[in-house]
C-alpha cells in the first residue's frame, strides 16, 4: 500500500534540520534548495518547532487546482509531479493549507515530498516515520 | 573549491554609505578554507592599526566554511573585530542558524564597514541587501522583543538567522554580546558594543540554495560516517542529555569550581545548580543548531509568580550551560536556582556576556565587602553573595551607567580594578573575565596564552583534569607544548567552523575526507600548516595592537586559592609562557611536527 511520511512526535523535534539536509542529499546535493520538508520554529524557538511536509491527502487540494494536471493524485493518497506538464503557476502552493508544496526558484516549479522516506532515519529523535496510509485512514492528523 | 561554490563570495557592506557589493575571493578560501583562517586575513585587510574599537573604522568580519551546509556540526560563524573589551583581537563564535543561513544566502564571509548615521538593521535575503530603519527598535527594553519583532517582520522563517544586540550593545558596555536565534551568542569580547557603535541593531540573513559536491557517493558515505559517529558517541549523548552543565558536580568534587570570586574552588550549593538537578527540575526543551543532531542547547522552564497579582504566573524559557551556571551561580555564591535563572534572563534581556557579567558582579561584591568601595559607589546597592534581586538591579545599572562606578563596571573588572583597586582579585586574563574552571595551571595558561583568552582556545582545563585523574605531574614545558598543539589544531576546526564539541568526531582523517567532497584536497601536513599559520596571524595581529605576553597580569587570587591540582605557582606559569612564546616563534619553520597525530579527544570530564 501507499506510504507517507508522518510527523509522529513533533514535541521531540530539536530543530536540527537533519531531515531537510537529508532530503536534498537524496539527490546528491548539498544545501537546502531541494528540500521538500521544512522545519521552522513555532513562533520563536522557545515554543518548539513545526515540521512541514506533504501529508499525502486522499483528495489532494493541490492537484485539484492544477490547471495542467501536472500534479497527479497518487493511488492511496498524495501526489506525483509530472514536471514537463507544469507551467509554474503556483496555484498548488496557495492551495496547500500546510505550506507543504515548496518551490524550486531555479526551475520555477513546485517541489513536493515523494514519500521515499530517505529523511526519516536521519531524525535522531524519532520525530519522523514512514507509515502505511491505510492504517491512518480514520486517524485525525 | 568546486565550480559554482558560492563560498568564494564575500559580501561587503558599507554602513556609512549604505552600499553593498560582492567580491570573489577564491584566493582567501583556497588558502585558508574559511572561518577563523579567512576572518583573520580579512581583519588584517580591513582593520587599521591602532583603531579605536568603537570608531567606524573598526570592521566586523563574519566567516563560515566549506563544510557548512554539507556536513553536520559545521555550524559556527566566526566573528572577528577589534575588541572594545580588551583593546585587541576580538574573535567570537556563534552557532544557532547563523552559519547555515550565511552559506545558504550565498556567501563565505561578510564584511561590515563604517557606521550608520541613524539606527539601522540589515536584511540580507540571498543577493538582496536591505538597509532597514531601526530607530523604533533602538532603546527597546528587551532583546527578546527585538527578536520577536524581526521574526514577524522579515521573511525566511526556518532558513534564517536573526543576530541582534540589546541595550548593553547600544550603550557601549564593552562586554555586550550579539544574540542569535534567542539562545546562542557571539558572547565574548564585546561584538555587541561594536555593532552598537555602528548603530546596527540587527543582521537578518536568509537564503535557500544547493551546494555542489565532488562525488555524490563519496558524499553520502562521508556524511553517514560523521552522522553515525555523532549520534553514537557517548560524549555527544552527554551533551544532549545534561548539556555542559554536566560539569558542575565533577568540577566541584575536585575543587575546581570557582566560587565567590574564586575565594574557594568548592561550592556548598553545587548540588542545587548541577546539570542533573537543573534537568530534573527545570529542563523544558532542547534545541539544536542548524544541521547538528546533538541538540546540546538546554532550556529551563521557569514559572515565576507575579509579585502582586495572585494566581498569575509568567513562564520563561531560559537557556543554560555550564558557563552561565558558574558565572551566575557559584561565582556569585548563589544557589537559589530561580534567582540564578532570573539573573541570567536579565543579562539576556540586556544583551550582556553572561560570563563577564558574573565575574564583574563577583568582583564588585568582594570589593564592597573589603571596603574598597561603599554603597556610595554602588548607588545604594548592598551587593551580597547570592542576593539575586540586588544583582539584577546592578545588572540594569551596568547598562544604564548612572554614575562613574557603573561606567567603570561597564568596562570589565580589569578596568574597574584600575580605578578602585582590588586587582589581586580582579579575575581577568588579557582583559577578559575568567571562565568556570580552576582545575590547575593548564586552564589558567589557556586563559593567558589563548589568542581569545577563552577556555576554548586550547582547553587547558581538560589537560589539568587528565593529569589529575592519571596522577601525572605537569611541567611548564609540557603544558605549553600541549596547549600550543591543541590551539593550532583548533584553528583548523575553527576555519572549517566545526563546533569544538564535535572535535572527537572530526579527526584529521575525517576532516580530509569531508574536505575532499567539498573540493578541497588537503594533506594532513597542509592542514597542520594552516592551523599554525592561522594562529601565527592572530598573534601577529595581537602584537601589532600592543599585546605582550610577558606583560600579562596574573591575578594573585588564582595563586591564593588552591586549584584542583593544588596551589599554583607563578614561576610555573611564567616559565610556561616563556616556553610558549619561544616555541611559537621558533616553531614556524616546522610547525607541523607532531601535528598530524590525533588531537585530544573529548572534554576530559566525561569518560
Amino acid at each position: 500500500m501507499a506510504k507517507r511520511l508522518s510527523v509522529v512526535d513533533v514535541d521531540r523535534c530539536v530543530g536540527c534540520q537533519s531531515c531537510m539536509f537529508a532530503c536534498a542529499r537524496r539527490l546528491g546535493q548539498g544545501g537546502l534548495a531541494e528540500a521538500c520538508i521544512g522545519v521552522r520554529s513555532a513562533g520563536g524557538m522557545r515554543r518548539g518547532f513545526v515540521v512541514v511536509v506533504c501529508r499525502a491527502c486522499p483528495d489532494p487540494p493541490c492537484a485539484r487546482v492544477c490547471p495542467t494536471d501536472a500534479l497527479v493524485p497518487r493511488a492511496g493518497g498524495g501526489v506525483r509531479l509530472q514536471a514537463d506538464l507544469c507551467i509554474g503557476c503556483g496555484n498548488c502552493v496557495e492551495a496547500c493549507p500546510f505550506g507543504a508544496i515548496f518551490w524550486d526558484a531555479g526551475e520555477n516549479k513546485p517541489q513536493v515530498c515523494v514519500y521515499c522516506g530517505y529523511c526519516a532515519p536521519y531524525c535522531p529523535y524519532d520525530v519522523l516515520a514512514m507509515e502505511e496510509i491505510e492504517e491512518m485512514a480514520d486517524v485525525e492528523r | 573549491m568546486l565550480k559554482g561554490d558560492p563560498l568564494r563570495r564575500v559580501l561587503y557592506i558599507d554602513l556609512s554609505r549604505r552600499r553593498s557589493w560582492v567580491e570573489e575571493r577564491a584566493d582567501l578560501f583556497e588558502e585558508s578554507l574559511g572561518g577563523a583562517g579567512v576572518a583573520i586575513r580579512l581583519l588584517e585587510e580591513e582593520c587599521p592599526q591602532g583603531v579605536d574599537p568603537l570608531e567606524p573604522e573598526n570592521p566586523v568580519v563574519l566567516a563560515v566554511g566549506p563544510l557548512v551546509g554539507l556536513f553536520p556540526m559545521a555550524s559556527k560563524t566566526v566573528a572577528m573585530f577589534k575588541s572594545p573589551h580588551t583593546g585587541n583581537l576580538g574573535e567570537s563564535h556563534a552557532g544557532g542558524r547563523s552559519a547555515v543561513a550565511v552559506r545558504m544566502a550565498g556567501y563565505g564571509a561578510v564584511v561590515i564597514r563604517g557606521a550608520s548615521p541613524t539606527p539601522v538593521y540589515l536584511a540580507v535575503e540571498g543577493d538582496q541587501v536591505h538597509f532597514r530603519d531601526a530607530s523604533a527598535l533602538w532603546g527597546m527594553r528587551s532583546s527578546y522583543t527585538v527578536g520577536g519583532v524581526l521574526r514577524q517582520r522579515e521573511s525566511g522563517s526556518g532558513m534564517r538567522t536573526i543576530m541582534r544586540i540589546g541595550r548593553a550593545g547600544e550603550r557601549g558596555v564593552t562586554y555586550a554580546c550579539v544574540i542569535t536565534e534567542t539562545y546562542r551568542h557571539f558572547g565574548r569580547l564585546g561584538l555587541g558594543a561594536v555593532l552598537g557603535s555602528k548603530q546596527l541593531k540587527a543582521v537578518v540573513v536568509s537564503g535557500r540554495r544547493s551546494l555542489p559536491v565532488g562525488d555524490r557517493r563519496a558524499y553520502r558515505e562521508a556524511y553517514d560516517g560523521i552522522f553515525q559517529a555523532a549520534t553514537d558517541s557517548p560524549l555527544m549523548q552527554k551533551y544532549h542529555e545534561l548539556g555542559t552543565a554536566m560539569n558542575v558536580l565533577p568540577l566541584d568534587a575536585i575543587g575546581g569550581l570557582p566560587t565567590r570570586n574564586l575565594q574557594a574552588g568548592r561550592f556548598e550549593g553545587a548540588e542545587a545548580i548541577s546539570g542533573e538537578r537543573l534537568a530534573e527540575q527545570y529542563l523544558g526543551r532542547r534545541l539544536a543548531c542548524a544541521h547538528c543532531p546533538v541538540a546540546c542547547i538546554h532550556l529551563a522552564a521557569l514559572r515565576i509568580p507575579h509579585p502582586r497579582e495572585p494566581y498569575f504566573y509568567k513562564t520563561s524559557m531560559l537557556g543554560y550551560d555550564h558557563e552561565p551556571v558558574y558565572a551566575m551561580g557559584s561565582m556569585v555564591g548563589g544557589s537559589d536556582v530561580s534567582g540564578m535563572f532570573q539573573l541570567m534572563d536579565e543579562a539576556e534581556v540586556q544583551g550582556l556576556d553572561v560570563m563577564s557579567t558574573g565575574v564583574v558582579l563577583a568582583w564588585a561584591t568582594e570589593a564592597l565587602e573589603r571596603g574598597l568601595i561603599s554603597t556610595r559607589e554602588t548607588d545604594g546597592l548592598a551587593l551580597t553573595w547570592g542576593d539575586y534581586s540586588t544583582y539584577m538591579e546592578a545588572v540594569r545599572r551596568i547598562v544604564t551607567q548612572p554614575n562613574d562606578f557603573y561606567q567603570a563596571l561597564a568596562r570589565g573588572v580589569e578596568h574597574a580594578a584600575s580605578v578602585y583597586g582590588g586587582a589581586d582579585f580582579a579575575l581577568a586574563f588579557g582583559g577578559n573575565e575568567m571562565p568556570g574552571y580552576h582545575t590547575g595551571p593548564a586552564c589558567h595558561l589557556t586563559y593567558l596564552t589563548g589568542a581569545r583568552h577563552s577556555h576554548l582556545d586550547s582547553a587547558g582545563y581538560s589537560l589539568d583534569q587528565k593529569a589529575g585523574s592519571k596522577g601525572e605531574t605537569l611541567t611548564p614545558e609540557g603544558v605549553a607544548e600541549a596547549l600550543l598543539k591543541e590551539e593550532r589544531w583548533r584553528q583548523v576546526l575553527a576555519s572549517l567552523v566545526v563546533c569544538f564539541f564535535a572535535r572527537g568526531v572530526y579527526t584529521p582523517d575525517t576532516v580530509q575526507q569531508a574536505l575532499a567532497v567539498a573540493g578541497f584536497e588537503r594533506s594532513a601536513d597542509e592542514l597542520s600548516r594552516l592551523g599554525a599559520e592561522t594562529l601565527r596571524r592572530k598573534y601577529d595581529f595581537k602584537r601589532r595592537e600592543g599585546f605582550d605576553m610577558e606583560q600579562l597580569r596574573i591575578p594573585r587570587r588564582i595563586l591564593e586559592t588552591p586549584s584542583a591540582l593544588g596551589p599554583l605557582d607563578e614561576g610555573f606559569l611564567r616559565r610556561a609562557m616563556q616556553f610558549f612564546i619561544a616555541t611559537q616563534s621558533e616553531g614556524m619553520g616546522n610547525p607541523c611536527e607532531g601535528q598530524t597525530a590525533q588531537p585530544s579527544q573529548g572534554l576530559g570530564l566525561v569518560k
